[in-house]
């Protein structure tokens, strides 16, 4: 699934005005709003598949969508295991997908 | 820090907690995980039932909106991206904020820590595609985003119903509902709103297979016998991008335990969960429990349980004027008339079985 998935006009809900902010994914520039959810950008942005699993590696997306699960979870500026559902897109992150577990000893 | 009473969690049940108990007098601090309080609040976007008291007649967002502004009124500390990590062996509960665990000193502890929702496994269902309903709510009502064009539902329980109607409102296409029970189980009203607008809708039928390379690209649905057995030669395929979970939720009752809150198990309610009695209080009596997390219900009846717990634990701190045991009764009532009903009768039940065993801590 990719483009087209932003709600533009909802008959209920106004969603907030936010600030264009350029971001890289895998080395490509994207676009998204200063402060949405990681993973909104990214669907946005027509990527469905945030990381690999360690063993099998099988493709995750979302899944719970509030942060419990970390099935979402992405590489943000070199830092491994961000849930994207819950972390907010700022101007220059430079996100990555997660192979496997992340980086032993980093934060 | 120190705090007479520490409210987990901001949802209904949090908030209501910490209004009552600030009103009383108590010193209040509420901590939650989350950027934002309101809890699940905020992705319901439909208009609330019941009374005034219930804020009826108004969506969820601004339900918290009203809840939010009442504590910030009333001056209770929010602590939100704060999450309660557990019981120290000082008795102190330990939070991490800032990346950091500190230590906080409370006389009273309210958990309102929510649920989280079921899934079914069957071959596929950990693709890219398949995910809860809530995820799907919250990405289309908070965050503007539709997780897919073409969705098949699982479960015709009020989340399903509802959740599959506010993603139609938000440009998807509901391509079946697949309800494993032989008829649609969430309320009538939720239900003439989807049949309305044409949803297909298969009862006695259960997803069996997600396919796709990468991303879902169909689902696989069977039909199943009395004891929800998929009858084989039943296959049907259904095109879809995404398949959602709305099939019922358990409570988060990781901290209760920790607290060493005895637990029972009522099915109807969503599984294992704490033991309270009538005011919400467990078996360890510093700790109070409301909302979901002592049984899946909705947002009025959470508000009305986190209400009744913080107005207990405040009066048991003292913190009591002329009217709080009216206002105890009364929100009992209203908790009571919110369970009332056909539709309820089950969840009753079970919440009555909880508060005889409760009641036995305190005889």
């Amino acid at each position: 699934m990719s483009g087209l998935n932003e709600i533009k006009l909802h008959p209920i809900v106004d969603y907030p005005e936010r600030k264009q902010v350029k971001f890289r994914f895998d080395g490509r520039e994207m676009k998204g709003q200063e402060g949405e959810m990681i993973a909104a950008a990214l669907l946005k942005n027509g990527i469905s598949v945030f990381r690999y699993t360690e063993k099998k590696k099988q493709p995750r997306s979302i899944f719970c969508g509030i942060g419990q699960c970390s099935d979402c979870v992405v590489i943000v500026d070199g830092c491994p295991n961000i849930r994207s559902c819950v972390t907010p897109l700022k101007e220059g992150m430079v996100i990555e997908t997660q192979h496997g577990l992340g980086k032993a000893g980093v934060l | 820090m120190k705090t007479d009473i520490l409210v987990v969690g901001a949802g209904p049940a949090g908030l209501g907690a910490a209004i009552e108990a600030a009103s009383c007098g108590a010193d209040v601090c509420i901590v939650d995980e989350n950027l934002r309080a309101g809890g699940q609040l905020y992705k319901q976007i439909h208009k609330f039932f019941g009374s005034k008291n219930h804020y009826a007649g108004q969506r969820g967002f601004q339900i918290a909106d009203a809840l939010v502004r009442r504590t910030e009124e009333l001056h209770v500390p929010l602590l939100l991206d704060t999450r309660a990590l557990g019981l120290m062996d000082s008795g102190d509960v330990a939070v991490l904020r800032d990346g950091k665990a500190e230590a906080v000193t409370a006389k009273k502890v309210i958990l309102a820590v929510g649920a989280k929702e079921n899934m079914l496994t069957f071959p596929g269902w950990t693709m890219p595609g398949v995910m809860t309903a809530g995820a799907a709510q919250t990405f289309s009502n908070v965050h503007g985003v539709l997780v897919g064009k073409k969705i098949v539902m699982i479960g015709s329980g009020n989340v399903g119903l509802i959740v599959s109607y506010q993603l139609m409102q938000g440009g998807a296409e509901i391509s079946a509902v697949v309800e494993a029970a032989p008829e649609i189980t969430g309320y009538t009203v939720h239900k003439n709103k989807i049949l309305r607008a044409g949803v297909p809708v298969y009862v006695s039928h259960t997803v069996a297979e997600a396919r796709g390379s990468g991303h879902v690209e169909e689902a696989v649905i069977m039909e199943v016998d009395e004891h929800f057995q998929c009858i084989p030669g039943t296959e049907k395929t259904i095109e879809a991008d995404t398949i959602l979970f709305a099939v019922g939720l358990n409570p988060r009752t990781e901290l209760a335990s920790m607290f060493r809150c005895e637990m029972t198990s009522e099915g109807a309610l969503g599984g294992v969960l704490p033991i309270h009695d009538e005011f919400m209080r467990t078996s360890n009596p510093r700790v109070y429990v409301c909302g979901d997390e002592t049984g899946v219900e909705e947002a009025n009846s959470a508000l009305d349980e986190g209400r009744l717990a913080g107005l207990h634990a405040a009066a048991s701190l003292g913190f009591e004027n002329e009217s709080s045991r009216e206002r105890i009764k009364e929100v009992q009532n209203s908790l009571m008339e919110l369970r009332s009903g056909k539709y309820a009768a089950k969840r009753l039940a079970c919440k009555e079985r909880i508060i005889r065993k409760g009641a036995m801590y305190y005889a």
